[in-house]
């Protein structure tokens, strides 16, 4: 294999410093980055152990330091303000419920951070995702292939990757189970080895999103209002319609014999529509902002709707410029707004688009 | 890979001389200067010598010299020591908006402690606003505190006529010429600066010592409280070798500041036209003022220059780019924005040069930078 110029986005987390490790020990010039996303001394003392913080800055240098790579901080707070933050705290205020992971790979990672290691010079960008990118003879074109490893699979999360970028980036862990990579990362001496998973949204301190939303807000009784049930009944108020999510069942302040759950949050009135868990149920969705990689081959395909549930079988009904209307096979329950419903052929990811609502 | 510094103002190596002098104080020599004994005597005449030693750079009594940690902590002491002495007389302090960060910061932190600030503007070229600076003196001002020069664009500020104005005024002037000593004489029996503060490793010292030099008879509450070493005026056992080898290296500047000052700026100038000239698009930031010898600020048009650092980077050359934050990651130059350059001229690149700088580096960087430049514009004219 030539030597490649590779640039390595490295979070302070196993999986990429693995990546780096993997590529350096290929013969490659690897040279390490990571992305200074927000502005640590605000978050300073209540950042813990999730992605990109200045203890896992400090991580990914201790990993450079190790496998002998260049390593550079860059500074991305304003496009990460701008595309991620922003766009989550608007989505909560919208009613929606973001997925901020998703925008921070299209609008970030894939889109900046290439430019960035196009101005190094670099033949590729790879980062630690769990995904495969495979060249397809017959197509002559790159996919995204779901990972080998399935519990870990990442995919989901990229489904706004630019196909054009494809050729450019390299995902040196698609092929290799999570335990793989801790075995890698140990016999490499790797600091973060044994490094607990982060599961939490990186800019929102103590999981806490709604004490984030509340500080990010400058009028809070705008967004107070009521909870009703399907027939419009009010049965009761609440604070603000950022602390509802579809589906949501705890934290409503309304009694009943049943248990409730939220079935919609309207932006306009700020009303929360409450219902039984049967109320909760779609046929199907509807889908914005719409991003293919590769075409589908036939109607019958699988969607994820949320990156912790599993496939589901369905078809897709009907297309427009930027949007879709998929049919489950099986009624779903907690279609959620704001969230991404990603498509897949197998395998193979085709794109994916964001939930505008869940259908009748 | 030829490794080739070019970030003098950022740092500089130890010069031999200065790390031979440091050498018997970091091994046989370990006394504390406090103590009355054998050992202690040794390392109280060491520190006696390289005290005389820093007061011969600068023509002053070696009296007036307080030993600090380093640059910063004589701004500190400057500013919070002037602050804390002159309760009755006033709290406005004078400064510029294009100050070292460790003044700005002391400013910003003495304003919640009940000082007033003004931050005089500069014109396009660097130099102070005189007349704003004249227009901003107020019967409760106690200090004016002015850079030498300016650590990002090397630009000179007219220490001269600030100080006349200040002793007009019977105000005290500090400056912090961190970025000046060494590079430059500073000439102080023609000079009324109350305050001066200095640091070691800018001028081939080691990092870990500094001084502010007092004029003679004035007064300044300490930052460090504890027992009698500068004469009260700082607190803590002094770091022997760190201020030996401050001491070697002001008798290093001293022998040679003349003639260095000359080759860097012959160097600098042949940077200076080489990039103006090949590469299209350029600004010379602080064009048209005096600069100290060394240093070269530059604005690429159309480009970051973190992309330009690090490609130098990997080609071995180090320069510097604004100011580097907690994580090590860019910020926009504060200096440049006063300097009133837009956003997209207000990155740029520093290059400064220093005693081991030689031609044929200054050649390796013209060599390599038309091609990194318009690699970059071609970038980013493609996203746009």
């Amino acid at each position: 294999m030539k030597k490649k110029r590779v640039v390595v986005a490295l979070s302070g987390g196993v999986d990429s410093s693995t990546a780096a490790h993997l590529l350096k020990k290929e013969g490659h010039e690897v040279i390490g980055i990571s992305m200074q996303l927000y502005d640590h001394s605000k978050l300073e003392e209540s950042r813990f152990d999730s992605c990109c913080s200045l203890k896992d800055v400090d991580i990914a240098r201790r990993a450079a330091q190790i496998l002998d790579i260049p390593f550079y901080v860059l500074n991305f707070e304003k496009v990460f303000k701008e595309k991620v933050v922003d766009y989550f705290t608007k989505d909560y205020l919208c009613g929606r419920t973001p997925n901020p992971c998703v925008k921070c790979n299209e609008d970030v990672k894939f889109k900046h951070l290439i430019l960035k290691a196009k101005e190094l010079k670099a033949d590729h960008l790879a980062t630690g995702h769990y995904v495969r990118n495979i060249y397809n003879e017959k197509t002559q074109t790159y996919q995204l292939l779901k990972a080998k490893d399935r519990k870990k699979d990442q995919s989901y999360f990229l489904f706004g990757t630019s196909p054009q970028e494809l050729p450019f980036l390299l995902f040196p862990l698609g092929e290799l189970e999570k335990t793989e990579v801790r075995d890698i990362a140990r016999e490499g001496l790797l600091p973060n080895a044994a490094k607990p998973e982060s599961m939490e949204i990186c800019f929102i301190p103590n999981h806490d999103y709604e004490a984030f939303i509340e500080k990010q807000m400058k009028e809070k009784d705008m967004f107070q209002g009521e909870i009703v049930n399907k027939e419009g009944e009010i049965l009761g108020t609440h604070e603000g319609s950022f602390h509802f999510t579809v589906g949501q069942r705890k934290g409503l302040g309304v009694s009943s014999q049943d248990p409730l759950y939220v079935l919609n949050v309207d932006p306009g009135t700020k009303k929360v529509t409450v219902g039984s868990k049967e109320d909760l149920f779609s046929q199907g969705l509807i889908a914005q902002n719409v991003h293919w990689i590769s075409r589908p081959h036939k109607n019958s395909l699988s969607v994820k709707i949320r990156h912790t549930t599993s496939d589901i079988e369905c078809t897709l009904e009907e297309e427009w410029e930027g949007g879709f209307r998929l049919k489950f096979h099986k009624p779903q329950r907690a279609v959620t707004p704001g969230q991404a419903a990603v498509l897949y052929e197998g395998d193979v990811l085709l794109g994916g688009g964001w939930i505008e609502k869940g259908t009748l | 890979m030829r490794r080739i510094y070019l970030d003098y103002n950022a740092t500089t190596p130890l010069k031999p001389q200065v790390y031979e002098a440091m050498l018997p104080y970091l091994k046989g020599y370990y006394g504390n200067p406090s103590s009355i004994h054998w050992a202690g005597q040794a390392a109280r005449e060491a520190l006696m010598v390289a005290r005389e030693r820093v007061a011969n750079l600068f023509h002053v009594d070696p009296q007036s010299i307080v030993f600090t940690s380093g640059g910063t902590e004589a701004n500190n002491l400057a500013l919070k020591g002037v602050f804390e002495m002159l309760p009755k007389k006033g709290c406005h302090i004078v400064t510029t908006q294009v100050e070292h960060k460790s003044i700005l910061e002391c400013c910003e932190y003495l304003k919640k402690r009940g000082a007033e600030i003004t931050y005089v503007p500069v014109y396009p070229n660097g130099q102070i606003d005189l007349k704003a600076l004249k227009n901003a003196l107020r019967p409760d001002t106690i200090l004016i505190s002015v850079q030498a020069a300016n650590n990002e664009t090397g630009v000179l500020m007219p220490l001269k006529e600030i100080a006349q104005i200040a002793q007009a005024h019977h105000i005290l002037f500090h400056t912090d010429a961190v970025q000046w000593c060494g590079k430059k004489e500073l000439l102080l029996e023609t000079l009324p600066i109350d305050l001066i503060s200095i640091s070691s490793h800018k001028i081939y010292g080691p990092k870990g010592a500094g001084a502010l030099i007092l004029r003679q008879g004035l007064k300044l509450e300490a930052l460090l409280h504890g027992g009698n070493q500068e004469r009260k005026r700082r607190g803590g056992t002094e770091n022997v070798a760190a201020l030996v080898g401050f001491g070697a290296a002001c008798d290093c500047a001293r022998e040679t500041m003349k003639e260095e000052a000359l080759r860097t700026q012959a160097l600098r100038n042949t940077l200076e036209q080489g990039i103006l000239e090949t590469i299209p698009e350029t600004l010379l930031n602080g064009q048209g003022s005096p600069r100290v010898p060394n240093t070269l600020n530059i604005s690429f048009k159309g480009i970051e220059a973190e992309g330009l650092l690090l490609n130098l980077d990997l080609k071995g050359i180090a320069v510097s780019s604004g100011s580097a934050c907690s994580s090590g990651s860019l910020e926009p130059s504060h200096v440049l924005i006063a300097m009133g350059r837009s956003e997209e001229e207000v990155s740029s690149i520093r290059f400064s040069l220093g005693y081991e700088t030689k031609e044929e580096d200054i050649a390796t960087v013209l060599e390599v930078l038309p091609e990194m430049v318009e690699h970059l514009r071609k970038l980013n004219e493609a996203c746009q």
